[in-house]
């Protein structure tokens, strides 16, 4: 078999929650950046289409603007499209000129697709040339803890990104799951408890309970 | 590289990085010092150490012979 088809039926692997994120080293708009560079504090690892297109543009502006909120809970961003670093850092000075929003995080150039491929970035039915807006939330020892992917049409929620941060970190912190539109202040789910006596030390245990698998508590 | 200019001048980044290396320290020291992300302290501590100005020993950075003649 050729490289050539081996290449071409090499399947696109996606990484797998609660396992380490996949390492790589790449250059940025920042130097060269490792994924081990992170290590201590949370990163959120996003990709966008292409630089200098509309929908990226606002996403940038958005995460831009989210930077500090992200800041103040231990949280990195790094971008990443199929483009040259000049083409970056042409990007990020035409997005200040125009708006006045300075890009604080650095961005991937990923010209060799090589850490797209590495955690499937890349979705040929949309497209086979740039990534999708996919965004991978890896935790402070390089696991990687949540995924999102949004197709090329659609731009992303930053309050949701927010929004899972706080829960992911809530969970982590008090050992709770949290419900459907969770949110700070919100009360949270107990875990389920897996056996018959558990189940009934739960009952009794005050929590607020729909029944033994469904109890909430505040924190 | 992100810390030597293409002139081979050193960037007001790595300059920043040395000066606060004038007294060694970890990573998460100089971050403190220079009050950058850890991620920006490691990256540049590794171009430095590539180029010769900086070394590791034990876990603290300090400068070698070249990095503290470029200091300015």
């Amino acid at each position: 078999m050729s490289n050539e088809t081996a290449e071409a039926i090499r399947p696109v692997g996606l990484p797998r929650l609660n396992e380490p994120a996949p390492a790589f080293e790449a250059v940025t708009t920042h130097g060269v950046i490792r994924l081990s560079d992170y290590e201590g504090s949370w990163l959120i690892l996003f990709s966008h289409p292409a630089d200098f297109t509309p929908v990226c543009t606002t996403e940038f502006i958005a995460f831009a603007e989210i930077y500090p909120e992200l800041q103040k809970r231990g949280v990195e961003l790094l971008g990443l499209s199929i483009d040259s670093v000049y083409s970056h850092i042409a990007w990020v000075r035409n997005i200040e000129e125009k708006t006045g929003v300075k890009i604080p995080f650095p961005i991937i150039a990923d010209l060799n697709k090589e850490v797209a491929s590495l955690y499937g970035m890349i979705m040929p039915g949309e497209s086979k040339t740039e990534t999708s807006r996919c965004v991978f939330v890896i935790d402070p020892k390089g696991i990687l803890r949540a995924m999102i992917y949004y197709p090329l049409t659609t731009g992303r929620n930053m309050q949701e990104i927010l929004r899972l941060i706080d829960a992911l970190q809530t969970s982590d912190a008090h050992k709770v799951a949290t419900p459907a539109n969770w949110k700070p202040g919100d009360k949270v789910i107990v875990p389920a408890p897996n056996t018959v006596e558990m189940a009934e030390e739960r009952v009794k245990a005050g929590y607020e309970c729909v029944d033994w698998y469904l109890c909430r508590r505040s924190l | 590289m992100a810390c030597i200019n293409p002139d081979g001048t050193l960037t007001a980044s790595a300059q920043m990085m040395l000066n606060a290396l004038r007294t060694p320290a970890t990573p998460v020291e100089l971050a403190q010092r220079t009050e950058r992300p850890l991620f920006r302290v490691r990256s540049t501590l590794r171009e430095l150490a590539e180029a010769g100005l900086v070394e590791e020993h034990e876990g603290r950075y300090r400068l070698t012979a070249e990095g503290a003649a470029r200091i300015q």
